[in-house]
């Protein structure tokens, strides 16, 4: 069972008053319980069961402006007299930096909104295997899938964030995700793909047999790939990763890329950045949101920001620390975005497929080939051609490059947004990639 | 004795009583206790940005029944939890049948000291060097735009217990040392990395000034960046350098060589064994016993001890990577690669050092055998989708080859291939194996371990290019 408020505060407050005994001019400090419980099948069978039960303390002692952390997973009170002193003991000797201390007393979050972020519904292991053998059922209905893998995975945390101004607070939040991987086989070559959903509430959970369709329809589409030839094209980011567009947004506008002088766009405050269609929010307070959040980890009072409006960057994301650097006051975005999002474009889905004679489609990326200070962009690829509006070989083994800045002012949007992610984007169209292909 | 129960409710004994217990009818399983004490210390932007001090410790307690693995964890380590933690196993299991496998290699072999080297060096020390880090590379120019460099150090002690008593440990020191600079030149930015590190102490890396050596090092690399352009886009000859881009093979044959997606059958290699998967002059292995390395093991996290294995000989493959679960039930031995990130983690069967060992030819001979390719001498990090076989890895340090020549230096781009084709394509394997400086960390199913790679300078006959130059 999940530990209630009152032994979490308990520890904090413990964690508090003795790095204060011990010289601390200021202390922040995270509690944190988390209960998972985990089961995976394998070609309808079970094939793995875990739960996890997890404690942490996140200990920051401040003396002055000097400041070194610890962090522990074990409680007791005795392991946590001794890293307190050895916390103490490493802060004193840590060189001071003008910008270290605890957020302003008036930027920290005053009063809990109930988002809805709790259920306290337990789906015993029982439930989990007839909801995977569902999903299995389902996915491998189809000759051509000859391997499927599905997981369940229910989590429920509680934390405590407090710090020695007086602040005091924190909430349950609860996870209940499902996934399907499907592998499919045609003359000897193997396709995979996925399907996958992760929701606060139980009930808002897809269904199995839809997890597992999905799965395998993807997987079966994907059979028989093609190598294209390198040209220079439309590119279409499927939903599944034309969000990956806002995380790199997020990460160059970070107070601390754009402090330090490592963002491409680092003196883009108030400049266009997208086209003026574009709108991009961050918004902690959606109830029942995959990354809603009362406050920031840092307890400052989160709300919903306009990052980009009409395509031009108007918000940093920015915590105490490096606001400090820039002169600028925290906007409750220390621990990055909430529930980040484009707002609708005004084209249908089909309407995008159809701009052009000829696209590329893109349903997955591989590898990590974005450069954050030179906005220089370039990732393995999948995915499937467009010709005249549909859908009509897979596509694999080819790379998409080109560079952020430029690839930001050629998007277009789709109206087809969902919310199944902390992050979110309709399908999107940038125009005039490179793609290297044979 | 263990150290793992001294101020809990509960004895060795005990312990190992509940552990029989629970895996009466069971085929393999064990508890396994971690203790684990970590450092990350980090100079950013001319300040000591953060000095973090982690203690964490708990128990995985493992049942393992024909495919099927219950697991439970917890960093409570008393009487109460244990029982809680067997029951939940047991009620997982319901129908078991097995037979517990006793048989676990021993060995006397050590392949590093059991040292802590976060107590080895001074807090004091860490950072002066650190700022001397700062200051030595800001002297070289006001085109030092940022620098950052980290110490990364942690001690790891482990204790298996098995049914019927056997107590297996380890201690394991590792330590990571990281310089990362940004160069800015008329508006360009562009950045350098590089870093070293094993399982000794921090000193053992950087006595005698040679910590200059990975600051020059990074800031080389991040020079030659400063006058890359763009990387050409298409299929061509390419060239790697020995050591660290042998992620190539890591991404490329290792991880369709694991054990457990062969008996899944969803790699791409399941169905070739003992067949021709490389050119003639390519040999694989795959060796957790190197002194000191980063990805070297004494025993494995189920306490096999590890060994050198062989999985691709003269082109032929020969060995999957095995851990204990995988190796029963396709009918063969654990090779010592049954690995996890921490108590919190299942076992899978996971690299240590994969290594390509050296041929016959010359990188010179290579580079001037090619009329139009690209020479990589650094890589960032790879991927692969083990299904289909497709890898990537991003260029770090890269030049194009014009008719035998090395040229400009090219901008970061990602090379992509096909894993069962692409040492296929091996043409010419050169005589100069290097290991890597001691930095890779592997992520599978969300765990992350540290290895190491090796391998002499390579010519690859064609791999597709990323880059925006048509």
């Amino acid at each position: 069972m999940i530990r209630d408020q009152e032994f979490l505060k308990d520890i904090a407050s413990y964690c508090i008053e003795n790095s204060k005994k011990l010289g601390a001019t200021d202390v922040g400090v995270k509690v944190i319980h988390s209960v998972s419980e985990n089961v995976s099948f394998r070609n309808k069978k079970l094939d793995e069961s875990n739960r996890a039960d997890s404690f942490a303390v996140n200990l920051t002692t401040y003396i002055e402006k000097k400041k070194s952390s610890i962090n522990s997973s074990d409680l007791s009170k005795s392991n946590l007299e001794k890293l307190i002193e050895r916390c103490i003991d490493a802060t004193k000797i840590t060189p001071s930096d003008e910008n270290n201390s605890l957020p302003d007393k008036d930027l920290m979050s005053k009063e809990i909104r109930d988002l809805n972020l709790y259920d306290e519904t337990h789906y015993p292991n029982d439930k989990k295997i007839e909801f995977l053998n569902k999903v299995e059922e389902t996915a491998s209905t189809e000759e051509k899938i000859v391997n499927t893998e599905a997981g369940f995975t229910e989590n429920k945390n509680n934390f405590i964030l407090a710090n020695s101004n007086g602040f005091l607070s924190g909430y349950k939040t609860s996870n209940f995700s499902s996934s399907c991987v499907a592998v499919s086989k045609i003359n000897g070559a193997m396709e995979r793909d996925y399907e996958f959903g992760s929701t606060r509430f139980l009930q808002d959970m897809m269904k199995p047999e839809e997890i597992g369709k999905i799965a395998a329809d993807k997987a079966i589409k994907k059979l028989g790939p093609k190598k294209i030839k390198s040209e220079k094209i439309g590119v279409i980011f499927d939903k599944r990763i034309s969000k990956g567009i806002l995380s790199t947004l997020a990460s160059a506008i970070s107070a601390s890329a754009i402090a330090r002088g490592t963002s491409f766009l680092k003196d883009q405050i108030n400049s266009e950045v997208f086209p003026n269609s574009i709108n991009i929010i961050d918004d902690p307070k959606i109830e029942k949101g995959l990354g809603s959040q009362n406050f920031d980890s840092e307890g400052v009072e989160t709300n919903s920001l306009k990052l980009v409006e009409n395509g031009i960057l108007k918000n940093y994301l920015i915590d105490t620390y490096y606001g400090k650097k820039l002169n600028l006051k925290s906007n409750g975005r220390s621990g990055g975005t909430t529930n980040l999002y484009f707002e609708n474009g005004d084209l249908s889905f089909k309407d995008l497929l159809n701009l052009e004679k000829k696209f590329l489609y893109i349903t997955e990326t591989i590898g990590h080939g974005g450069n954050i200070i030179t906005g220089d962009y370039s990732v393995g690829a999948s995915g499937f051609m467009v010709e005249d509006g549909e859908l009509t070989y897979p596509v694999s083994e080819i790379t998409i490059a080109g560079n952020f800045k430029e690839m930001f002012k050629n998007i277009t949007l789709a109206n087809d947004l969902e919310m199944k992610y902390s992050t979110n984007a309709p399908t999107l169209l940038i125009n005039q990639m490179t793609v290297a292909g044979k | 004795m263990s150290n793992f129960f001294k101020d809990t409710d509960i004895d060795t004994s005990q312990a190992e009583a509940i552990v029989t217990k629970t895996l009466k009818n069971c085929d393999d399983g064990e508890l396994y206790l971690e203790n684990h004490k970590s450092e990350s210390i980090v100079l950013d932007d001319n300040k000591i940005k953060s000095s973090t001090y982690n203690s964490d410790q708990g128990y995985g307690f493992r049942a393992v029944t024909g495919e099927v693995v219950a697991y439970s964890h917890s960093n409570d380590i008393s009487k109460e939890s244990l029982r809680k933690s067997s029951e939940n196993l047991k009620d997982t299991l319901k129908s078991k049948k097995g037979v517990y496998n006793h048989e676990i290699p021993k060995t006397n072999s050590k392949y590093y000291e059991n040292i802590n080297p976060i107590e080895s060096k001074t807090f004091d020390s860490k950072i002066d060097l650190l700022n001397s880090v700062n200051n030595y590379l800001r002297s070289k120019g006001s085109i030092v735009n940022q620098v950052t460099a980290n110490f990364l150090g942690e001690h790891k002690s482990i204790e298996i217990i098995r049914s019927d008593n056997q107590v297996l440990k380890d201690d394991r020191p590792l330590v990571r040392f990281n310089v990362s600079v940004v160069l800015d030149k008329d508006g360009k930015k562009e950045t350098g990395v590089y870093g070293v590190g094993g399982r000794q102490s921090y000193d053992d890396y950087l006595k005698d000034g040679s910590w200059k050596d990975v600051c020059d090092e990074a800031f080389r690399i991040a020079n030659v960046n400063l006058e890359s352009k763009p990387a050409p886009a298409g299929e061509m000859k390419v060239v790697l350098g020995p050591g660290w881009p042998a992620i190539l093979i890591h991404e490329a044959i290792g991880h369709g060589l694991e054990g457990d997606f062969n008996r899944k059958k969803t790699s791409a290699f399941h169905n070739l064994m003992g067949q021709q998967v490389a050119s003639e002059g390519v040999t694989i292995v795959d060796d957790g016993t190197l002194h000191q390395r980063r990805g070297s093991l004494t025993i494995d996290d189920e306490g096999t001890p590890t060994e050198n294995t062989v999985l691709i000989e003269n082109g032929i493959l020969k060995n999957y990577m095995q851990d204990r679960l995988n190796a029963r039930l396709m009918g063969t031995k654990s090779t010592g690669s049954g690995r996890r990130e921490s108590y919190k983690h299942v076992v899978l069967p996971r690299m240590r050092n994969t290594m390509m060992l050296s041929g016959k030819y010359s990188q010179d001979e290579m580079i001037s055998s090619v009329d139009k390719g690209i020479f990589a001498v650094s890589f960032g990090g790879g991927q692969v989708d083990i299904t289909s076989g497709k890898f990537v890895f991003n260029c770090t340090e890269a030049y194009e080859i014009n008719n035998g020549k090395i040229g400009s230096p090219i901008k970061g781009a990602t090379l992509i291939g096909d894993g069962p084709s692409i040492l296929k394509e091996v043409s010419l394997v050169g005589n100069d194996m290097k290991l890597d400086p001691g930095i890779g960390t592997c992520g599978k199913a969300g765990q992350g371990v540290p290895v190491g790679v090796a391998q002499p300078s390579i010519l690859i006959n064609k791999m597709t290019v990323g880059g925006t130059k048509l």
